[in-house]
């Protein structure tokens, strides 16, 4: 089928050998152009057409039941080179070798929009048991997550949620967040206070769902802790370190500062520990990595912070993925499943499934954290 | 090397003239497509779930964008200058078309005025090169991180999604029983459109002679600051166009849309042969270019290559194609010198 496309078109090309006078050089490149597409299209759709037969769709897997073994459990980070996803990568690697599937991280190098569009279809190809993604948009890869779903392959995200998965890997609750950022604080303070909030932007949608929980929490836990001002730091360093002292050096009777932002609770202690006069007189906590925060956690600045542990995120969405591969869960609410280590746990509304309680960090386990 | 030159016999021209073989395969284009060839024959037979019509049609899916602003791009480049502003035209057209949508406005209005904005970039593009005279690429580079701002400006971090979804099943889907999707439509009527003015015509005779030399060109009767500000729009425009398709393809308007595409592009057409100096190539080499590094990142993605050694081969394939290019170019320049000497002392 192929040979006759590219046969007429030769003929005028051995015509000019013999003629070169008639053969201007374009119309010699406009042929070669038409005759090397005609013969790269017809390669590529006979290349189609003939294995379409055979090969077809990875559709015929599905899981019946039972066994998850040797089926592929592919993680997608947001990008590679992330530490926090390197770490949530490896508590995922831990869990499925625990229930003796393949592990396989892949991932683009950029956060894009749509750069893991090509990784779920190639998973899907490979007729991979699941999919475990941290979304880089809620939409842009619902089409190839939904085609991966129809091949039979599970779909579960973690960190950032798409409008088409079986299952969601919730870090914390927002009333998790808050719950604990508000414990630490009222238990430093034996529950008497002045207590100030640095968020990162004011126009976040989670951070001010956080603070608006924060306060609740207090006056409903703490109510003789009283917040006194909300400052923003707009998740800039420098902005962060100036919103920090503004908010110190406003209110003189400050006891403490809960920072439900990764940068502000960082540029926090940067200020507390460039100001010794402020240290032990305010007392900082927040929501911050280890990596970031452990220097300050050494030299006393910050006693205590939370933030989940991504580890266990991955280990409990690698369990998830197990469960739903096996065919023990479907993602509906009520399903419940075992998570190795980490216990039982309950798919809640909308196929939600809730990592657990902020993790406490101190001195004694802020070093043994990559993120 | 000579010995080939004195095996041909008595006629003059053949001397001047290549022996056909060679003069289709040393060329840039048919090479990249021998090889593209090549490549998927290997990963037919050795790697594994690559024979099947997903993987032409996923790699056609995620190659349309890049396929759709090569050529346009290439014409520029062609001509010696470069469009870089591509990728956030495109950003700019997929966050307005978003608005418009999201404030009711039908499909088709909404499409057509992002693709007007498009054109309008391209017009300043195009003027700041031709009238003012601004090196392209510094230009480019310039309305590149400026638009890019524009349209992250213009939705921030939010997204608009609202957009029917039957239109993204409508462009992914194959062509019949080809593993083509309908979205390739638009790109072989750019490609066509854009390849017929450039090898075809008067104007494309001109492109490249700009891309040759600029002042040459100018006093053979060129107009040579119409055809590079023409050719800026144009390619505004079809980015643009190409914003309007990405966003329904994804049923995602966003700014950060089609971030790095620019260097997808040009890594394409260069990859296809087109000298970055302008005045060669062709828009076939530069769309084969482009189906060659989809292929290859989709083989190798099936091998489980990670994706920093996928940027590494890719990258390695495009110094290695533009080495071999050249040295073919100074060998043949050597070859021509002999050929014309030897003439000399003929008959």
């Amino acid at each position: 089928m192929r040979k006759p496309a590219v046969r007429p078109p030769l003929s005028p090309l051995n015509h000019t050998k013999g003629n070169p006078v008639t053969s201007p050089k374009s119309v010699r490149r406009r042929w070669l152009g038409s005759v090397a597409a005609v013969a790269a299209s017809s390669l590529l759709i006979t290349g189609c057409a003939s294995s379409s037969g055979g090969g077809s769709s990875s559709s015929s897997g599905g899981s019946s039941g039972g066994g998850v073994d040797g089926k592929t459990v592919v993680f997608i980070p947001k990008s590679l080179g992330n530490k926090y996803f390197q770490a949530s990568d490896k508590g995922g690697k831990t869990a499925v070798e625990e229930f003796k599937g393949k592990f396989q991280e892949v991932g683009p190098t950029e956060a894009s929009p749509t750069a893991q569009s090509s990784f779920i279809q190639t998973a899907t190809q490979q007729q991979a048991g699941a999919i475990v993604l941290a979304a880089n948009d809620p939409n842009a890869v619902c089409a190839d997550l939904k085609a991966a779903q129809q091949a039979g392959v599970k779909v579960v995200t973690f960190d950032s949620d798409t409008k088409c998965r079986d299952l969601f890997i919730n870090q914390v609750t927002v009333q998790g967040v808050a719950d604990g950022l508000v414990d630490l604080m009222g238990k430093h303070l034996n529950g008497t206070g002045k207590v100030g909030i640095e968020s990162g932007g004011p126009n976040a949608t989670n951070l001010n769902a956080w603070v608006d929980a924060i306060k609740a929490t207090m006056a409903k836990k703490y109510p003789n802790v009283q917040i006194v001002d909300v400052v923003y730091g707009n998740d800039v360093d420098a902005d962060s370190y100036n919103a920090a002292k503004g908010l110190i050096q406003n209110h003189p009777d400050l006891n403490g500062i809960i920072a439900p932002d990764s940068v502000a609770v960082k540029e926090a202690g940067h200020f507390l520990s460039d100001s010794p006069q402020y240290q032990g007189k305010v007392w900082l906590t927040g929501l911050g990595l280890p990596s970031e925060l452990k220097d300050y956690v050494h030299s006393g600045v910050i006693e205590q912070f939370g933030l989940w542990n991504p580890e266990d995120l991955g280990f409990l969405a690698a369990y998830a993925a197990k469960a739903l591969m096996a065919g023990d869960i479907k993602g509906k609410e009520g399903d419940k499943f075992e998570a190795g280590k980490l216990g039982s746990y309950t798919v809640g509304k909308d196929g939600e499934v809730v990592l657990g309680p902020l993790k406490v960090f101190d001195k004694s386990n802020v070093d043994q954290f990559s993120f | 090397m000579t010995a080939v030159a004195e095996r041909a016999p008595a006629p003059a021209y053949l001397r001047h003239d290549k022996p056909l073989w060679r003069r289709v395969l040393l060329r840039t284009d048919t090479a990249l497509l021998v090889v593209l060839i090549a490549v998927i024959l290997w990963a037919t037979v050795s790697v594994p779930f690559f024979a099947q019509p997903f993987t032409y049609s996923t790699v056609l899916l995620a190659m349309a964008p890049i396929l759709l602003m090569v050529p346009p791009v290439t014409l520029i480049v062609v001509t010696g200058e470069i469009d870089l502003s591509v990728g956030s035209v495109l950003g700019v057209s997929s966050a307005i078309f978003g608005l418009l949508v999201q404030h009711g406005l039908p499909l088709a209005l909404a499409a057509i005025v992002s693709v007007l904005a498009g054109s309008l970039i391209g017009a300043l593009n195009g003027l700041l090169v031709t009238v003012l005279g601004v090196p392209s690429l510094a230009v480019t580079i310039g309305t590149l991180a400026l638009f890019r701002g524009v349209a992250v400006g213009l939705l921030g971090t939010t997204a608009i999604t609202s957009f029917p979804g039957d239109a993204a099943t409508w462009l992914r889907a194959n062509i019949g029983n080809l593993a083509v999707p309908r979205i390739i439509l638009v790109v072989v009527v750019v490609a066509v459109l854009f390849g017929v003015v450039l090898h075809a015509t008067t104007a494309g005779r001109g492109i490249f002679a700009i891309g040759l030399s600029s002042e040459t060109a100018l006093f053979s009767g060129v107009a040579v600051n119409r055809t590079k500000l023409l050719l800026f729009v144009a390619s505004g425009t079809v980015a643009a166009l190409t914003g309007v398709l990405f966003t329904l393809l994804y049923s995602n308007a966003i700014g950060t849309n089609g971030i790095g595409l620019e260097l997808q592009v040009v890594t394409a057409i260069v990859l296809g042969g087109v000298s970055i100096w302008g005045g060669r190539g062709t828009l076939f080499g530069a769309i084969v270019g482009a189906l060659l590094i989809g292929v290859l990142s989709k083989a190798l993605q099936l091998l489980n290559v990670g994706s920093d050694v996928i940027g590494v081969i890719t990258g390695g394939a495009l110094i290695l194609s533009v080495v071999v290019a050249s040295v073919a170019g100074f060998v043949s320049r050597r070859r021509r010198t002999a050929a014309v000497v030897q003439p000399s002392g003929g008959p």
